[in-house]
Formats: C-alpha cells, sequence, structure tokens
C-alpha cells in the first residue's frame, strides 16, 4: 500500500531566485495488486513524486507511507519493501548478470544461500540463465532489461515503483515490461507506474491519477474519469484536465 | 556506521573498476610503464645529446685582429675549436647556425698585449642554444688561459711572484654524508611526484564512481536500496583512495626496479649522485614520508570525489580535474623550489607543508614538532575533505541535478 496526504516538494531555482513546487499537496492511494499509473507531461512532476516515494528526495511538507513505513521517519525501512525501475536499463557494464544482482541482493542485506536461492528463482523465472555470466555491456537490449528487472526483484518488495519503464524500448521489449508490470499485479504487490504514453495508461492501470504542474488534477478509474469527463479516449480526457474543461 | 555495507560497495567498485581499460591504463599501465619510459627515455636522450654537442668540435669565426698572427694562430691550433673563415654578417651565420660562436679582436691585439696595455675581446654567443653556448664557453676557456698566462709573463718581467696575485686560497668543505646529499636531491622530487601521482591514480575511478553512476542513472538505483548514504560514500571513497596509493606504490616499484636496472646498464654514464640517490634510500625515511602523504592522498581522494559529485557527467567531471591538478601541483612543486624552506606559516599550508616536511625527512632531518604539526595538519585537512564529500552526498541537489 503506498498512500501520501498533502505531499508536496519545493526546489530552490537559484538561478531565477524563485521557489518551485514540483509537487503540489497530493494525495494519493495506491492499493494492493492493482496498478496506479500517474499520468502526465513532461515537466508535470511524475519523477518528482515517485523519487519522494522511493525516499530518494525528501518531502518539503505533507506524509508518504508505504508498506506500512513512514517514509520521513523510516526510509531505510522503506527502501527495503520497495522495488524501483526506472527509465534506462541502470546497469554496470562492466559487472555480469549475475554479479549484477547478486550486488543489489547484498546490498539488500540478503546474503550466502538465501541470496544464491533467490537468484535461481528469478533467473529462473526470467529465463535469464543462459547469460547470467555475460557482462551486461555485451548483452541485447531485451536481456539487460531483464537484468534490470531482477535487480529490482532481488528482494521480492511488496511495492514496485515504475518510472516511465518503456520510454525508448522497442515494441518487443517494452512487452516484456508491461507483462512484467502485469506479472506484480498477480502477485499482489502495489504496483505505480508513471507515464505519458496514454494507450500504456489505458490498458494497463486500473486506477489513473492525471498530474499537471505538481497537482494531481483527476483522479479515478478509467471507467470513472470517462464517466466524469463525457470523453471515451483518455487522450481527450487527459487534455480536458490539463485545460482545465470540465 | 555499517562496516558490512561498506564492505559491499568497495568490493563492488574495486571489481568494477578492475574490469576497466581507462582505469587499468592510469593506474598500472601509464605509472608503471609510461612513467620509467618517459623519465629515463628522456633522461638517456638528453644525455646523449648533451654528450654528442660536447664532443662535437664548434666552428667558430674570428672577427677583427688585424696584425695579430700569434693570437690568430693559437685559435686556429686551438684543438677544441674549429676556425671557419670571417664574414660581415657574422650575426646572420650564428642565427643560421652556419658558426657557434664569434669572437671579436681589437686590431694589434698582439701588439697591445706585448706592451703591456689592456684590451677587450668580445664573444658572441646565441644564448639558450646549447652547441653555441658550448662554443663560448670554449672560447672563453682559451682567453682566459690567455690572460693567466699573459699576467704571469708580465710578472716574471717584473720579478714579481705570481703569489702576489693570489695569497691565500679557498677550500670548499661538505660537513653533510653523500646519503644526506643524496636525500636532498630525491627530497625534491619524491613527494611532488607522489602527489601528482596520487591524483592521476584517482581521478578517472572517482569521476566513474560519482558522476559516471549518476550519468548512467545507476546512482539512483542504488539510493533505492537499504544502504546508509554514508557508507555508500565511504566504500566509493576507499576504492578511490586504494586506486590512488596503488598507483603510488606500483609506479615507486616500477622506478626503483627502473633506477637499478639503469645504475647497471649505465654505470659511469649517468650522474653520480642520482644514481647515487637511489643507492641510499633509507627504508625508514621512505616510511616516513608515505605516512605524511597518507592524509594527502585521503584529502585529494576526497577533492576528486566532491569534483565528480558536484558533475552532471563524467566529461563535465574530467574537466574540472584539469584545473584541480594545476591546482595541487602548485604547492606540491613550491617545495621543490630552491631557497622555499620549512617554517612555521608555511606548516600550515596544505600540500605544500607536506611537501617541504618530506624534502627534511628524504635528507635525514627528523624536526618532530613540524612533523606532528604538519601530519596533524593535514589530517585535519583530509577529516575536513572527507566530512565534506559526505555531506554533500547527502544533498538531494547534488544527487539530482537537473
Amino acid at each position: 500500500m503506498i498512500e501520501t496526504n498533502q505531499l508536496t516538494k519545493v526546489f530552490r531555482d537559484r538561478k531565477h531566485r524563485k521557489e518551485v513546487r514540483a509537487v503540489n499537496g497530493i494525495n494519493l492511494r495506491c492499493e494492493p495488486g492493482r496498478i496506479y499509473g500517474l499520468l502526465g507531461a513532461n515537466g508535470a512532476g511524475k519523477t518528482t513524486t515517485l523519487r519522494l516515494l522511493a525516499t530518494l528526495l525528501k518531502p518539503s511538507s505533507g506524509t508518504v507511507c508505504v508498506a506500512g513505513c513512514d517514509a520521513i521517519r523510516e526510509p531505510e525501512k522503506v527502501r527495503a519493501r520497495i522495488g524501483f525501475l526506472s527509465t534506462g536499463t541502470a546497469l554496470y557494464g562492466r559487472l555480469t548478470a549475475r554479479e549484477t544482482v547478486e550486488y543489489f541482493g547484498r546490498l539488500h542485506e540478503i546474503h550466502g544461500d538465501l541470496l544464491q536461492g533467490r537468484i535461481r528463482e528469478v533467473f529462473s523465472t526470467l529465463g535469464m540463465s543462459e547469460f547470467q555470466d555475460r557482462r551486461c555491456d555485451k548483452l541485447s537490449s531485451g536481456m539487460k532489461q531483464k537484468v534490470s528487472i531482477a535487480r529490482t526483484l532481488i528482494h521480492d518488495p511488496p511495492v514496485m515503483i515504475f518510472d516511465e519503464p518503456t520510454v525508448g524500448l522497442d515494441v518487443m521489449t517494452a512487452r516484456t515490461i508491461v507483462q512484467f508490470i502485469r506479472e506484480c499485479r498477480q502477485k499482489g504487490k502495489t504496483v505505480i507506474v508513471s507515464t505519458h504514453v496514454m494507450s500504456e495508461a489505458e490498458k494497463l492501470c486500473d486506477q489513473i491519477g492525471i498530474i499537471d504542474r505538481g497537482r494531481l488534477l483527476a483522479e479515478g478509474t478509467l471507467a470513472e474519469l470517462r464517466a466524469q469527463f463525457a470523453a471515451n479516449d483518455l487522450e481527450d480526457i487527459f487534455v480536458r484536465v490539463v485545460e482545465g474543461q470540465p | 556506521m555499517n562496516w558490512r555495507s561498506i564492505w559491499i560497495v568497495y568490493d563492488k567498485e574495486l571489481r568494477d573498476s578492475l574490469r576497466d581499460r581507462r582505469t587499468i591504463v592510469s593506474m598500472i599501465v601509464a605509472p608503471v610503464l609510461l612513467v620509467p619510459l618517459l623519465i629515463f627515455g628522456a633522461g638517456a636522450l638528453m644525455l646523449k645529446t648533451v654528450t654528442k654537442a660536447r664532443q662535437e668540435i664548434p666552428r667558430v669565426m674570428i672577427v677583427g685582429g688585424e696584425n695579430s698572427p700569434k693570437v690568430l694562430s693559437a685559435l686556429r691550433a686551438a684543438k677544441n675549436l674549429q676556425v671557419v673563415p670571417a664574414t660581415e654578417d657574422f650575426t646572420n651565420a650564428m642565427v643560421e647556425k652556419r658558426v657557434r660562436a664569434v669572437v671579436k679582436l681589437p686590431p694589434d691585439f698582439d701588439t697591445v698585449i706585448a706592451r703591456g696595455d689592456k684590451c677587450e675581446v668580445e664573444i658572441y654567443e646565441y644564448r639558450g642554444e646549447m652547441k653555441s653556448g658550448f662554443a663560448a664557453e670554449n672560447l672563453n676557456a682559451f682567453f682566459r688561459n690567455l690572460s693567466d698566462a699573459t699576467v704571469r709573463e708580465r710578472l716574471a718581467a717584473r720579478g714579481v711572484p705570481v703569489e702576489v696575485l693570489q695569497p691565500f686560497t679557498i677550500q670548499r668543505q661538505n660537513v653533510v654524508p653523500p646519503s644526506e646529499v643524496a636525500g636532498n636531491l630525491l627530497g625534491r622530487v619524491l613527494p611532488c611526484l607522489i602527489i601528482v601521482l596520487c591524483l592521476t591514480g584517482a581521478m578517472y575511478p572517482a569521476t566513474d564512481v560519482t558522476a559516471g553512476e549518476k550519468e548512467r542513472g545507476t546512482l539512483e538505483a542504488v539510493l533505492c536500496c537499504p544502504i546508509g548514504r554514508t557508507e555508500l560514500v565511504f566504500g566509493k571513497f576507499l576504492m578511490v583512495l586504494t586506486a590512488s596509493i596503488g598507483t603510488v606504490v606500483l609506479s615507486l616499484l616500477s622506478m626503483g626496479a627502473t633506477f637499478q636496472l639503469a645504475k647497471r646498464i649505465v654505470a659511469g654514464s649517468a650522474p653520480r649522485e642520482v644514481l647515487q640517490s637511489i643507492a641510499t634510500v633509507d627504508l625508514g625515511e621512505l616510511a616516513g614520508v608515505f605516512l605524511m602523504l597518507l592524509p594527502v592522498a585521503v584529502m585529494l581522494s576526497a577533492a576528486l570525489l566532491m569534483v565528480g559529485l558536484f558533475s552532471k557527467s563524467f566529461r563535465e567531471a574530467q574537466s574540472y580535474c584539469g584545473p584541480l591538478m594545476l591546482v595541487a601541483m602548485v604547492p606540491a612543486f613550491g617545495a621543490a623550489l630552491p631557497g622555499v624552506e620549512l617554517n612555521a606559516s608555511l606548516a600550515m599550508v596544505p600540500l605544500l607543508n607536506v611537501s617541504l616536511v618530506c624534502k627534511e625527512i628524504m635528507a635525514g632531518a627528523w624536526h618532530w614538532n613540524y612533523i606532528l604539526l604538519i601530519f596533524g595538519s593535514a589530517c585535519l585537512y583530509a577529516t575536513a575533505a572527507l566530512a565534506t564529500t559526505v555531506w554533500m552526498f547527502h544533498r538531494e541537489e547534488v544527487l539530482f541535478q537537473s
């Protein structure tokens, strides 16, 4: 479960000597076994919101609760309960697939036989056994994406955070990611995904939040949003919400 | 502080770095192969050039000297001078290196000297040009000998003993043992060299584990793990320090071996002081220098990490490292300048203080009050640099600049 209350993040723009409210009083609630889609244009505040949930940034005000832990008071407990997958594979090119996953496992304080058991399990699930000893910079983009997924799954987190996970990927690799997100839902994990691809949000998300200039302007299931804004297409709904049309 | 977490990060960073060709080049290949090659290659080349120039009999020109057959024939007979016919544009001849030096004699030189009068001899040289300098030296020596001989003849003619011009002789005596003389020479060079090596060895790994990680997005992934940021920065720092010290140790071992080899090969022809200095390096002094330079390595590694953290990309970090290198090298090389001596105020200047005290240690002078003061202040600077790096690692605007 992820819950935020009046979550706000203010950055100081030193160049222009002003404050920028990247996230402005956001209240959201993501439940286990469901996918929450955070829909917004570039610069709307999606990445900042997700970084606040992942405790990479500290909120200026408001509260965040992830998997029963307070993100401000217990950031390390929160980090132990989340898997964060962002744009790009973010891998160490000179380490092998196995070494990479092992490193992240050890950072999550999984050691010895337990770690080896988890690696076997994850590699077998993702079909990675063949290339586990190859260096990451020698892998195809699909293989890299699998390694990236494996490192986020190694500690079996109850909460998964995806920051524009399919940006820049080819169709086949993007499908692997989408499939993986669905599997997370099936396993009862709490999933939040940020995207600006309407079709992806339509297909994938159980709950959609539309964010613009740091504010959560609309929220609901696709059916609820369609009913509320009297439009069938999510893109039309998004434009109406952002432009302030009823 | 969780040492297990620090070890996990250190272990991964070291493994990652040692697989990187660029780290291998900056940490192992360059210092172990290139530095000795450069030092001794350049040294051997210079030695060869100087020896060849010394052996060459320089072409000189005599301008003037009308009615002076005695001096002219003596000049032509000199074995270390090759007299060529005079031309009017002798300056051009020197610029075009057709002749290396020119001597201008007054008319009736022989007569003036025989009369017991005084005259002036001018020697023209192309200053800064080695062969011209040698030619001018040869001419100078010729006329100095002629002058001495003339003085002796004049004194003899008057029945005055030569000693009247030299009432006493002067002997300069060295009280320092040869090992300390050698230590002085090595002590000037070694600390600066170690400081530069500390920087070159740490530069690439430091930027790779900070700006490089930011650029690749791996830093964000690691920061999402339940590891403390202090532990993370310490793991990275220890790897950079390892690279820094590793480079120094490998370089010095390589240089030591090359020196010993060079000594066997060119025994007798290379400068004696240089060969002697290696033969007489005291291991205690060397250990003292290493100990003094340890906080410097810590400070420089932390400073490089700060530069990497401050930068948005690997390339940006690399462009900042150049000026940092210069900033560090100026005080480090300051100690090698003649006349710069250790005193209370210089003892507080970072890098310069350590260079100066290392110079003293290598010369066998252990000033314990200065050693303790400088080691203490160097530790203080190192702690401040490391604390600033840790502080920067906790700053959101540093880690997520965009």
